[in-house]
């Protein structure tokens, strides 16, 4: 069971319940529940659907699945007139390593999630939302489930809510262990009952979704800051934030530090505070090695590169990424080879394996890495990993590919003495005991 | 779709708006490189190898999934995109073994080709490749799975394109592994299998060697092989085949068959048969000498020359001593049009009968009569692959009619094609129907009535009304419809559906039968009552008056053996046919007549002979076949077997041991006269009608009796609807010709009195009536077919 | 009554498989779902699982096998009673995820993907199960387990052993 933490600098927003057993739906409704969807549809029909959209584009809510892309302009891609159903997905598949958020808001807040879900619904006229959360959330799916139920129970969910003359209809949905899933058109295929494999784009969900209808695909924190945005007020919203980043954000912060946990802090905040304040510091008073500062995708910060803020545009000059929002923290005692190397078998273990590249790169790097750590590296390994990686970059059919290829080159780009030493034979391992295939029986 | 204009390496080019640039490149001769984009299957943009750079975007883009835009400017070859692929080739590399040497597909690999190309040979790996053994999925597929580059185009072949969906995409990441559908533990063998039709196309997709044939896998190197384009000798569809042949010490034997040049009408498709059924050829039992029936009763081999003096000198007593009526003489339907045609003009005008007759699959002479008079009716193959609208009624087109089976599907699947389908079975290919309607047993008459307008017909013909009236209204409603016809419906019953079909402007027909040239037979003449191209005796028809044919109909099939029972029939001549196993004849009837076999084997008939002549297949000779949709092809001679000789020349060899002027028979050499027609007085009008012909037609005269095309000739100038371009046969292409009958030749007398003596072969795809016996392949399927079926009957028992 | 004559699932489960093939647009979307569901029931995605599903949802026991193949927590093979996975990925691993799985491997005689000759336990390290925050971390059965330490680890065995473990199946 997760342990909540909370600091002073925290802007609680998101996790305004959190601790407050709002999974209960009366609590849910006392602590303002779906009071949002109903300013929402008080708006009248006409002018529902373009002030929800306003409200948002107002918000500044950049998703928060990884890729930071403008939830309201997402939202205003949406068709207004289609011949197939519209839909509204919720990406609850949460697997980037150092990411645990969503985790958190599906156990105190599911309500927060279908209000989210049903909010985006009537932005584009969907009829039908789906929240999928990945098979290992199961205590979540059934939290959800139960949400979703008392909701119907209540009338919240169904014909015509809350008067509005529509009906809206949830359903949640499991995965079974796949990260690749997370991505959404790979998303979209699981929940057809298909192999978690990217789909060619475009055209984009939003045009062409889930069952060939227009979709728009959010990640769940981002569905669930919807409600709050839409009490709040969009420009409200967006001041907490920085510049071009509204609001606030969970940050999963985890490794060595003191206070792991998931905290809720305004965009902009500067990473080395959130590591040295927040998080109470390197654990045990160590030194401090690296930062991954947004999931095992972002490449590596060095401790001397950490004084940045933390939202999309800042982490992005600083070369790397604010992702998911997952903070894993390294102190001088880690091997960054090993490291390296178990954060490229977990690419190669979940990429889909539908195009070239990834698939043969991932196993490359991978058995390349292995070797190099178990002591019996070349020098020509760095530079072939390091071809390898330069040569996954862009190239892949959708972004796992780049996803294991960034963080792969900013271990041997900004570490690369690590690995010299490794194959010079100053440093040898136990050979690390990696995920075998855990896929099929072959 | 409009045209837009784009720029290409600094070309200018235009193609219509959606096109994709991969396709728009090729039409423009600018080759992209691309493993899993195939033409016609689903995209994938697996590969990453068609990369290209698009201005104004951020990465490469993929050309098989770009459409071209209007203004869109694009580089295929820079340093950039060569290194992005020599990356993707050196990472296929890593995996891939280096086993080029003996890989089957070594000369033949995209893989190997692109690896040149982009010198991506040096892999800087340490570890290991994976290795995985051979698997034999079936006779004629093996998988070699690290040869796999995962390009998915034998998945959405068999998929997309077959409708069988055998293989499929298991594990995920680098343990990603293209599946059969019998996994190992479902299966007696505990070996992975594939429960399919056996057709092969996944190994004619796969770019590199790791699917490979059954019947080709380690034989040879494909250079080593000379490569010759023929027809499949198998059903009606006419497939071009391209055989691999290697020479032997007896002459020269087939090694591969397959589609690799996909120029012909059947573009990328080959079924098991066209690709894999060769091999009858080498078949142990093959008659390699002329044999004889001595005293004793046993037969013999002898010379050549004894043979066919003995079988000339026979037949011509018997002609002048009990008449030319007494002897029958029937033809098969895996001859050309060439042997079909000499075959009756040898009976008509040198034994002097109209006891002619030949295996019928199907009623081409009802067909041809019911559309006598109209023009651009009759549907080529092509039609199958592009028509909006089509009909099929009865048949069985994917075991039957594999080709039309595979385009009717892709006509549904690329053009949205509505195929309605109504058959007393549930035939497979309802599955792309957009209206199956199941017809009452023997419901196919009821069905034509129904539909020109019967209502009372309707209960005999379906049990289901509401059906019945929907599927005819829609059928009613499309303007531009193929109606293709089973060999179910003959006679009245095919005369009504055409006369329906008829109705809609639009329309189109075609007449399925099984074998090569089962329609050729019956275009040439091979019939009791039809001159070559239908043309009824006694008609005014260059045809009935230069032959002195005799002038009343003969006897048919069954007519011939009746004769033969009651002892009137003298002699029978059989050239490629098996009647006694078709139509169950009993031996006893032959015995008081003199019989005359050319075969391959000693089938059932040719075990009655009295001379067998061991006869060349068509994969051993040259000519022109025509398929069930009257779409003329060339015959090129492939393979070569010492001791045999083509049914042409012994039909020749024949008549000039019977005495008969050659020339007339054949038309060669100076012809029968050297007046070219110019002579007034006595002899005007009697002048050389071939040889003048041949000078309008500026031919040379052809100098050997033995040469097919002699008789081409005489069949372009004589037979009515043959009237083809030589260079269109000759460069490999295939005509469609127009149906025979002219109007007004007709005759509509006697009609109803010709009995039906069509008898569908009713082949599967692993038979291929007496022929496919001697098929070890063929057996080998038909083997594994059954303990398939076995197996899976005893695993659905046992949960 | 179940949509499938002799079924080899439970009735409750039989039940729950003929609405889950209802509520979605297209029925192959409870593909998924279902296979996992199946697996918790039976113990693994056997070839009778794979028949009946494929009976279920109109299609080809190869699409299933395709699909079944593609997803990291169904098997094809029987694991033990209670299914112990341990994360070793990246917060995990600063945190000692690796000790933490080679204590479960001592403790329980057996490897990755091994089960105990009694088939109470089965062991597997897994990829990052969203617990990062609060890592070591490890599933039992689908329950959390977390801030891990050898003793914890031996005192949640002994709790599974004793059959009082939770099962949130
Ligand atoms: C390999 C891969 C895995 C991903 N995994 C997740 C995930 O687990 N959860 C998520 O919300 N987004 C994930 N994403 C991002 C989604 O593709 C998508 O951008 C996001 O869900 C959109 O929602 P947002 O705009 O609210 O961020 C993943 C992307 C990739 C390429
Ligand atoms: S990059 Fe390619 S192989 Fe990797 S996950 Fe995406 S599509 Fe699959
Ligand atoms: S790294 Fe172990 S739970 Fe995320």
């Amino acid at each position: 069971m997760p342990t909540l933490v909370s600091h002073p600098d925290e802007v609680k927003v998101i996790s305004r319940r959190f601790g407050q057993g709002a999974a209960d739906i009366d609590k849910y409704v006392e602590l303002d529940g779906y009071k949002a969807v109903q300013k929402a549809i008080a708006e009248g029909p006409e002018k529902m659907s373009g002030w929800i959209i306003d409200t948002m584009k107002a918000s500044g809510l950049r998703g928060r699945g990884g890729a930071g892309f403008p939830t309201g302009l997402k939202w205003s891609f949406v068709p207004k007139q289609s011949e197939k159903p519209k839909y509204v997905l919720v990406n609850g598949d949460e697997s980037e390593p150092g990411t645990c958020k969503d985790h958190v808001i599906f156990l105190e807040d599911p309500h927060a999630v279908i209000e989210g879900t049903m909010i985006a619904g009537l932005a584009i006229g969907a009829k039908t939302g789906f929240i999928y959360l990945r098979g290992e959330y199961r205590y979540l799916l059934k939290i959800m489930e139960k949400a979703v139920a008392d909701a119907y129970a209540k009338g919240f969910l169904g014909k015509n809510i809350f008067g509005s003359g529509l009906d809206f209809d949830v359903i949640t949905q499991s995965g079974a262990g796949a990260y690749e899933v997370g991505e959404e058109s790979a998303l979209m295929e699981s929940l057809e009952g298909k192999r978690g494999v990217p789909r060619i784009k475009p055209p984009f969900p939003a045009v062409v979704g889930l069952y060939g209808g227009p979709t728009v695909i959010n990640n769940a924190e981002t569905i669930a800051s919807a409600p709050h945005i839409l009490l709040m007020g969009g420009e409200a919203y967006a001041k907490i934030g920085s510049e071009r980043n509204g609001g606030t954000r969970l940050f999963g912060i985890s490794g060595h530090v003191e206070r792991p946990g998931v905290y809720e802090l305004p965009m902009g905040y500067n990473l080395k505070k959130a590591i040295y304040e927040v998080a109470g510091g390197v654990k045990d008073g160590k030194k401090l090695k690296a930062v991954v500062p947004g999931g095992s995708s972002c490449p590596v910060l060095t401790a001397d590169e950490i004084d940045v803020g933390l939202d999309f545009d800042q982490m992005g000059k600083a070369g790397t990424m604010l992702g998911s929002g997952g903070i894993v923290v390294l102190d001088e005692t880690v091997s960054i080879v090993e490291f390296a190397l178990r954060t490229i078998n977990f690419y190669q273990h979940e990429s889909c394996g539908w195009c070239i590249p990834c698939r043969e790169g991932t196993d490359w790097i991978k058995k390349t890495l292995t070797r190099v750590h178990a002591g019996g590296g070349a020098n020509k390994d760095i530079d072939n990993v390091q071809y390898l990686a330069e040569n996954m970059l862009g190239r892949t059919f959708c972004p796992l590919g780049d996803a294991a290829a960034m963080p792969t080159l900013g271990f041997v780009k900004k570490f690369r003495k690590e690995f010299e030493e490794y194959i010079a034979g100053k440093r040898v391992d136990t050979p690390l005991i990696t995920v075998q295939d855990l896929v099929g029986a072959h | 779709m409009p045209d837009v204009n784009f720029i290409v390496d600094g070309k200018q080019l235009t193609a219509p708006a959606g096109t994709l640039l991969i396709d728009a490149c090729k039409s423009a001769g600018i080759e992209i490189p691309a493993f899993c984009y195939y033409p016609g299957l689903s995209l994938q943009a697996a590969c990453r190898m068609c990369v290209v750079r698009v201005e104004k975007m951020p990465k490469l883009q993929t050309a098989c999934t770009t459409p071209v835009t209007e203004g869109m400017v694009v580089q295929t070859e820079t340093p950039e995109i060569a290194q992005a692929r020599k990356a993707t080739l050196q990472l296929l590399l890593g995996n891939h073994p280096l086993d080029c040497p003996v890989c089957d597909a070594g000369g033949e690999c995209e893989l190997q080709d692109m690896t040149f190309k982009y010198g991506a040979a040096d892999s800087f790996y340490a570890e290991p490749k994976n290795h995985r053994e051979e698997q034999k999925w079936s006779p004629v597929v093996y998988f070699d799975r690290p040869r796999c580059i995962l390009c998915y185009r034998c998945v959405r072949m068999c998929g997309e394109g077959m409708d069988v969906f055998a293989l499929g995409i298991q594990n995920r990441g680098s343990s990603s592994i293209i599946a059969p559908n019998v996994p190992a533990q479902m299966s007696p063998d505990q070996l992975a299998h594939v429960d399919c039709e056996q057709c092969g196309m996944c190994i004619d997709a796969c770019p590199v060697g790791a699917l490979t044939s059954g019947t080709y896998r380690y034989k040879t190197r494909p250079w080593e092989m000379n490569h010759v384009a023929t027809i499949c000798t198998h059903c009606g569809d006419g497939c071009k085949t391209t055989l691999g042949v290697r020479s032997t010490s007896d002459g020269s034997e087939i090694v591969r068959g397959d589609n690799r040049d996909k120029s012909g009408i059947n573009g990328d498709f080959l079924c098991n048969k066209g690709r894999y059924a060769f091999d009858f050829a080498n078949h142990g039992e093959r008659i390699t000498q002329p044999l004889v029936r001595h005293a004793d009763g046993t037969l013999k081999p002898v010379s050549w020359e004894v043979a066919l003096e003995h079988a000339g000198s026979r037949l011509r007593e018997l002609r002048d001593s009990r008449g030319g009526s007494s002897i029958g003489v029937i033809g098969g339907n895996r001859l050309t049009n060439e042997e079909a045609y000499l075959l009756q003009k040898f009976a008509r005008t040198v034994i002097g009968t109209n006891n002619i007759d030949h295996h019928r699959t199907a009623d081409y002479v009802t067909f041809a009569q019911a559309l006598s008079g109209t023009k651009g009716r009759t549907a080529s193959q092509h039609d199958t692959a592009s028509f909006p609208a089509v009909l099929l009624v009865g048949g069985d087109p994917t075991n039957q009619n594999p080709l039309t089976a595979w385009n009717l599907r892709s006509d549904v699947r690329l053009n949205k094609a509505r195929v309605y389908v109504a058959n007393t079975e549930t035939i497979k290919l309802r599955r792309q129907a957009k209206a199956f309607l199941q017809l009452a047993p023997y419901g196919y008459g009821a069905f034509a009535n129904y539909l020109a307008g019967d209502a009372a017909a309707a209960s005999s013909a379906a049990a289901d009304a509401n059906a019945l009236s929907a599927f005819r209204d829609a059928v009613k409603a499309e303007e531009k419809l193929l109606i293709l016809i089973g060999s179910e419906l003959r006679g009245a019953e095919l005369k009504k559906l055409i006369e329906f079909g008829l109705t809609i402007p639009g329309a189109k027909f075609a007449l399925l039968s099984d074998y090569v040239n089962s329609r050729g037979a019956a275009d040439m003449g091979l019939l009791p009552d039809m001159l070559p191209g239908y043309v009824p005796f006694g008609a005014k028809h260059p045809l009935a008056s230069e032959y002195a044919a005799p002038a009343a109909p003969g006897l048919d099939m069954l007519g011939i053996f009746d004769a033969a029972a009651e002892g009137e029939l003298s002699a029978l001549y059989v050239v490629g046919a098996n009647p006694i196993a078709r139509y169950a004849v009993d031996p006893a009837a032959l015995k008081d007549t003199f019989v005359v076999v050319q075969e391959m084997f000693l089938t059932e008939t040719a075990a009655l002979a009295d001379v067998i002549l061991p006869a060349a297949n068509l994969y051993e000779k040259s000519g022109s076949v025509t398929n069930s949709y009257g779409d003329l092809q060339q015959v090129a001679k492939a393979a070569d077997r010492a001791g045999v000789r083509s049914d042409f020349e012994m039909i020749v060899r024949i008549a000039d041991k019977m005495g008969a002027e050659v020339p007339k028979l054949v038309p060669f050499g100076k012809g029968l006269r050297a007046d070219m027609g110019q002579s007034r007085g006595a002899h005007s009008g009697e002048a050389d009608r071939h040889a003048v012909w041949l000078t309008a037609n500026n031919l040379e005269p052809r100098l050997s009796p033995f040469d097919p095309f002699a008789i081409l000739d005489e069949i372009q100038r004589l037979v009515p609807g043959y009237s083809l371009l030589r260079l269109q046969l000759l460069s490999g292409n295939d005509q469609h010709l127009e149906p025979a009958a002219p109007s007004g030749l007709v005759q509509i007398t006697g009609q109803s009195a010709r009995r039906d003596l069509v008898l569908p072969a009713h082949d599967s795809l692993f038979t291929s009536g007496t022929l496919g016996r001697y098929s070890a392949m063929l057996n080998d399927l038909q083997q594994n077919e059954a303990q398939r079926a076995a197996a899976s009957s005893a695993h659905t028992a046992a949960d | 009554m179940s949509a499938v004559a002799n079924t080899i699932f439970s009735p409750e489960m039989a039940a729950r498989f003929d609405k889950l093939a209802t509520i979605y647009p297209v029925k192959r979307s409870a593909l998924v779902p279902m296979l996992l569901y199946a697996q918790d029931e039976v113990g693994y995605v056997s070839d009778a699982v794979v028949a009946e599903i494929a009976q279920r949802l109109d299609l080809l026991e190869l699409d299933v096998r395709n699909v079944l193949s593609y997803y990291s927590m169904l098997r094809t093979k029987p694991a033990g009673k209670y299914n112990v996975q341990v994360c070793t990925n990246i917060s995990c691993m600063l945190r000692g995820g690796y000790e933490i799985l080679d204590h479960c491997k001592k403790q329980l005689g057996i490897g990755h993907k091994g089960v105990t000759p009694d088939g109470v336990f089965s062991l597997e390290e897994v990829e990052c199960i969203g617990a990062c925050c609060w890592a070591p971390a490890m599933q039992i059965n689908y329950d959390f387990h977390d801030n891990l330490t050898p003793a914890k680890v031996d005192n949640l065995l002994q709790i599974y052993r004793d059959g009082k473990g939770k099962d949130v199946k």
